[in-house]
């Protein structure tokens, strides 16, 4: 294990405010929250087939197990039978019919878990078993699709195409990737008078989650209050898919009048909950001999399991991003939402992305392959440049692609690199080495325009002190550090008088999910406008207090200075005296990003408010005996723009990055032709250990303005940096070339150590 | 009644010694920092550590996973939680190295990584960078990417300067490493008069990796008989070349073994293969064996030593069996319902005799291998005076490969032989396609280890390039 170089001042950054109690063992999650006195517990029993009539569902047995209090089906929905989002396509609980292993069918809610998982043991269901699609191909071949198609288009691929020196087509296959957030899925309702009701919920979308539970509940959203204090990691799993959960415990409260908690098990949550989706891909791609993509023509079979769920916004972002970081003058790309017998797949970090850029690099490698160049000179050759289009229509600018690659290539001397490694498989017989780049452009905004907007709300209490609701959920990305920062230094207050509340769809309401990289930008913003208020009529009083004028008025270190002289007047003065004035000291600001648009009926506009840049240089090693592998380096040149916290941002770049490798590498996701899950317990789906990660990981900032459409200039971090790991896949791919001269080139990912095995020995 | 201390306070209490330690650590007591991540030992969210005192009453902890070890394991122990480890108002050095290198995002599985470290600390290991990341190589991050996390444990293990053992728990209370009750332990452990607790019955329980993982809900419910602190199972003991080795010991009784070491210098190379730090301190080697499964880690290890087992029935009669014929089909093998493995022993490798273990799995830390194959050669000029060589994950019981041994045996030392034998072998597997997977790459895999024995332990003879040159 090597030790790292480190490009970030940590010592000097603002630490995680969450860290005291995350290390002491005090941070309160979901199941950590002290429950009422008889609260129940509830277990959901789920669909035991992947596709059938239900026949009959016998649980007479089950409910006379003592301790049993009450099972509840889709009779029992007050008001609406749906859960589906952007398509109304999903039941809470399956009616006549099951459509994918897994699905939700009856609550079992009982004194103790154990006795709920009893009996469900007793459960009786017959099912009639209709055909089971699991693959994104057949569904297509049968005509069952989600939605309509979407393509983008951008000049004349068909004509390009003939007139390209080179012109390479093939298929490409990655596979879906579980989130395996360590805290599962779970909430907890509880009743409140007049049928009201509370959910703590482990969710990043509070407001997808009472608006869902008012609708199957039949009432008003007024009526349900979300809470959410913190997720133990939700990386999308959480955005749509805490919902039914939320729901069906609320479902329970409400027949009840008794609080219950819902928490899934692992093996539950990981055979009831969608993944990051399969795709199947196939290529086109037609260069010229000076290396210039002229045409990239690409279609993608969505494999979005069996409803809609934020399938059709996650094949669009793949659309977004199918050429990666390159300009490409003619492009036709078109994804198709594919509806199979899976559990509904959803948003993972990436939302379809990359995916899509999985698709081009293979392309690129292949096209490298055939034309006896290096992978890296084609990708040199079309980087993104300022004033470019992007097939969506929108003007890359502030593009940062060339400038990181260079960087990338001079600080960490890829061409010493590259020769070493080529030296290295010269002598090396049973050891091989492989070295891949991969340059990443990432647009930041929700793509569905409408939800690009929050809301912050400030109270500045009469003693000083400060409370901060938004919308943003913290899941570990740091997002409430860096909104206690802007207050903090806006305000110049010990950070001590600053608490970030949970977030509480009765304090900030109608809220974005916390996703698409954008929640600090977008819940920062608005709390910068809430903060601009309340200094604005502080300064009102205090320049009546100090006989000055507003302009004149500045604060620092918790006291008021005029023409930058100090006052006698504190921060604490300063907010009594305001309450004397009967000046409010709470602010409600809202903020909705500029610029932006997009037209889906012609498929083009500008949706993002910007793009994030980066170049990553890969290294590993092949044990070309046992067929395994390693990472020996990962070195990154990464956009920050203007970081507000170097040390939660590394802390982003590195996870995200391993998170891609695992995607890549040994996270493999299986299901048998009858649809159940096989990789069903941390037993048979592997994530990345402390061993397997890359001995060592460097990020180089990339020196750059920022941006203003960024949070004080500082760059979206939570997506993007997922994307580097594509690179890792390729890495191996060279290091099996450099073993086995008659490897044939396939793009079928995770890079598994019984891929490489099979294609190291390939003939 | 068990009785034992949690963190600083005394428990007795008359619950079921099979309900978790887990549930009764989060729901009994309410101490929420332990976390429960997926309940079979593969994440660490739930790590405890365990302290007893040794043979000389030196208290010494261990890590294990609270999710899949019985409450009644806890009897006469100390355990503690991450609420344990707790200063009053600062943090510890391991929290504070968490702290200071942003190696806590969601915090979720944080108190595992606590947990694990400052059993690091508290080990009799040396302070090594490497011996931190070996405590933690048992718990999952989901958020970080591990690099932040091994710049804490670096900065942890250079905080504890003194090289070969422990520092006292003394020193480590007055440097912020452990609270200060930690002092007390010793003593109040030695007054516990640890009263076994009543064993009966034929749902043995030892260290519950395997069993908790299977069938939880059916231990936690009912009677459970715990072997775990059995000392006729337990315990390793080498006499006249020979090693015999308790049912109920832990493959981490083995790692600590120092004659072991020497007669296996790769000991700890091949044992680090085997699960995780708090699962190696918790499983028996025995339940390892009556697992029966075909790709059991030890088993195959102990099938390449032409090990022996000693059996013993509920009348204390005692019976011997070879490991390699114990096996008799998919999970069935030969004990009677009333027998217990008492030990497994075998003959300590020779001067000219060479031991090795390969395993392959999708990650190679805290994963069950796709194959794995262990092999023990004695060699005189170049000549394969004995060959035994085990393979799993090829067929329904860990297989130990008869004829391909007897062929090599009495054969010089050869690419051609080995070529031969490796024919031998394909026709002695029977691969089947699963999770792990498919048949095809299952045969090529077992070739490659086969190879893999004779690349490792005859470096200068042997090499890839010659036998895979006909390719």
């Amino acid at each position: 294990m090597n030790k790292t170089v480190l490009h970030h001042d940590l010592k000097n950054a603002v630490k995680n405010i969450d860290s005291f109690t995350h290390v002491r063992g005090e941070s309160l999650y979901v199941d950590d929250v002290n429950v009422r006195q008889g609260t129940y517990h509830a277990v959901v029993f789920d669909a035991p087939k992947a596709h059938g009539i239900i026949k009959s569902l016998n649980y007479s047995k089950a409910e006379k197990l003592e301790g049993i209090i009450r099972i509840f089906t889709y009779k029992d929905i007050p008001g609406e039978n749906q859960i589906g989002g952007i398509i109304p396509d999903e039941t809470l609980f399956a009616e006549k019919e099951v459509h994918f292993w897994g699905q939700p069918i009856a609550l079992i809610v009982a004194e103790t878990e154990f006795i709920a998982r009893q009996a469900r043991r007793l459960i009786e269901i017959e099912i009639e078993e209709l055909p089971v699609i699991t693959t994104a191909k057949e569904a297509k071949a049968k005509g069952s699709f989600i939605n309509a198609p979407r393509s983008f288009e951008l000049g004349d691929t068909s004509e390009a195409l003939k007139k390209c020196d080179y012109v390479f087509e093939g298929e490409t296959f990655s596979n879906g990737q579980e989130h395996l957030y360590i805290e599962a899925q779970g909430a907890y309702a509880e009743p409140l008078e007049n049928g009201n009701i509370k959910i703590s919920s482990s969710t990043q979308g509070p407001t997808q989650v009472q608006k869902t539970t008012a609708r199957v509940l039949g009432v008003g959203m007024h009526k349900i209050e979300v809470d959410v204090t913190r997720l133990g990691g939700g990386f999308g799993g959480k955005e749509d898919q805490a919902t039914p959960w939320a729901v069906m415990a609320a479902l329970a409260t409400f027949h009840l009048n008794q609080s219950v908690k819902l928490i899934l098990n692992r093996h539950d949550d990981l055979r009831m909950t969608g993944k990051r989706h399969p795709y199947e891909g196939t290529y086109k791609i037609g260069l010229n001999k000076n290396l210039k993509i002229v045409a990239f023509e690409a279609e993608y079979l969505q494999n979005s399991g069996a409803a809609a769920d934020l399938s059709p916004a996650i094949a669009e972002r793949t659309l977004f991003h199918a050429t990666n970081s390159y300009f490409v003058k003619n492009v036709k790309t078109t994804v198709y939402s594919c509806k199979t017998n899976l559990p509904p797949n959803t948003a993972f970090r990436g939302f379809g992305g990359p995916q899509g850029k999985f698709v081009i690099e293979s392309a690129i490698a292949h096209a490298a392959s055939e034309m006896g160049v290096l992978p890296m000179e084609i990708q040199e050759a079309n980087l993104l440049k300022e004033n470019d289009v992007f097939s969506y229509g929108q003007i890359a600018t502030q593009v940062e692609a060339i400038k990181a690659w260079n960087t990338a290539k001079s600080k960490f001397n890829v061409k010493d690199l590259q020769n070493e490694i080529d030296r290295f498989n010269d002598q090396n017989d049973s050891i091989k080495k492989g070295l891949a780049l991969m340059p990443i452009c990432f647009g930041i905004s929700f793509t569905n325009t409408p939800m690009n907007h929050a809301r912050a709300l400030v109270h500045i209490y009469q003693d000083g002190s400060i409370g901060i609701s938004t919308a943003a959920v913290e899941m570990g990305q740091g997002v409430n550090t860096k909104l206690l920062q802007i207050a903090v230094d806006f305000f110049s207050v010990d950070p001590k008088k600053v608490k970030i509340e949970t977030t509480n769809t009765t304090r900030v309401a109608n809220t974005s999910p916390s996703a698409a990289s954008s929640t600090a930008d977008l819940n920062g913003k608005a709390l910068l406008k809430a903060c601009e208020g309340l200094l604005s009529r502080l300064k009102t009083v205090a320049s009546k207090a100090l006989n000055a004028s507003d302009e004149d008025i500045t604060l620092d270190n918790e006291t008021v200075y005029v023409n930058n002289k100090a006052t006698q007047l504190t921060w604490n003065d300063l907010i009594s005296q305001a309450m004397l004035e009967r000046v409010s000291l709470s602010e409600n600001a809202h903020y909705a990003t500029p610029k932006i648009h997009f037209d889906k009926t012609k498929e083009k506009g500008h949706p993002f408010a910007y793009h994030v840049y980066g170049t990553a240089i890969l290294t590993c090693t092949v044990d070309c005996i046992r067929g395994i592998y390693e990472f020996d380096d990962v070195k990154m040149v990464h956009d920050y723009g203007k970081s507000m916290s170097t040390g939660i941002d590394l802390g982003q770049v590195e996870g995200a990055l391993v998170q891609g490798i695992g995607w890549m590498t040994m996270e493999e996701i299986a299901y048998n032709e009858q649809g159940k899950l096989l990789s069903n317990a941390l037993s048979t789906y592997k994530v990345p250990d402390l061993f397997s990660v890359p001995k060592n990981i460097e990020v180089i900032p990339l020196e750059t303005e920022g941006n203003d459409m960024a949070i004080l200039k500082s760059k979206a971090v939570g997506e993007p940096p997922l994307m580097y790991g594509i690179g890792a896949y390729f890495a191996i791919q060279n290091a099996i070339l450099a073993f086995n001269p008659n490897y044939t080139m396939t793009f079928n990912a995770p890079m598994t150590p019984e891929k490489v095995l099979m294609s190291l020995y390939s003939k | 009644m068990i009785e034992f201390i949690l963190n600083n306070k005394r428990i007795l209490t008359d619950k079921n010694p099979g309900m978790t330690l887990l549930d009764f650590v989060r729901y009994e007591q309410r101490l929420t920092g332990t976390k429960i991540g997926c309940r079979e030992g593969d994440c660490g969210a739930c790590t405890v550590l365990i302290g007893e005192l040794d043979e000389i009453e030196n208290l010494r902890y261990l890590s294990i996973t609270s999710c899949i070890s019985p409450l009644g394991n806890a009897h006469g122990k100390h355990v503690v939680s991450i609420e344990g480890t707790n200063l009053i108002h600062k943090l510890t050095r391991a929290q504070q190295a968490m702290k200071n290198n942003f190696a806590t995002q969601c915090g979720f599985c944080t108190p595992g990584f606590v947990v694990s470290l400052t059993g690091f600390v508290l080990s009799n290991q040396e302070k090594s960078f490497s011996n931190a990341c070996d405590a933690i190589g048992g718990n999952i991050c989901r958020c970080t990417g591990y690099k932040s996390i091994e710049r804490a444990a670096e900065e942890l293990s250079d905080s504890i300067d003194f090289i070969d053992g422990t520092r006292s728990i003394d020193w480590l209370i007055a440097n912020d490493f452990i609270p200060e009750y930690f002092n007390t332990i010793v003593d109040r452990l030695k007054q516990i008069d640890v009263q076994p607790l009543k064993s009966d019955g034929l749902n043995f329980v030892s260290g519950g990796t395997d069993l908790y993982v299977q069938r939880a809900d059916d231990l936690i419910a009912s009677q459970v008989n715990l072997i775990h602190n059995d000392p006729k199972l337990n315990g390793i003991k080498i006499s006249e070349g020979r090693c015999y080795i308790g049912s109920g010991a832990t493959v981490s009784d083995m790692w600590y073994h120092k004659t072991l070491k020497s007669y296996f210098p790769n000991l700890l190379k091949h044992l680090k293969l085997v699960s995780s730090e708090p699962i190696r301190n918790m499983a028996s080697l025995g339940g390892n064996l009556v697992n029966a499964s075909p790709i059991g880690d030890m088993t195959i290890f102990f099938l390449a030593l032409n090990s022996e087992l000693t059996i013993i029935n509920s009348n204390g009669k005692i019976r011997r069996q070879p490991l390699s014929s114990f096996y008799k089909s998919y999970k069935t093998f030969d004990l009677a319902e009333d027998e217990l493995i008492k030990s497994v022993s075998f003959d300590l490798p020779l001067k000219n005799s060479k031991f090795n273990f390969e395993k392959v799995c999708k990650r190679t830390h805290l994963d069950i291998a796709s194959v794995n194959s262990a092999s023990l050669f004695e060699i005189e000029n170049d000549i394969i005076k004995n060959a035994h060589i085990s393979i799993g994950g090829v067929a329904a019981i860990p297989k130990y490969l008869h004829e391909t041994s007897a062929f090599l045996k009495g054969k010089k030392l050869s690419v051609h032989n080995i070529l031969d034998a490796e024919t031998i072998l394909q026709n002695e597997i029977s691969p089947i396609s699963d999770v792990r997977g498919s048949a095809e790459y299952k045969r090529l895999l077992a070739r490659q280890l086969f190879f893999a024995h004779f690349i490792e332990l005859f470096q200068d003879q042997i090499q890839l390039k010659e036998l895979i040159r006909n390719e």
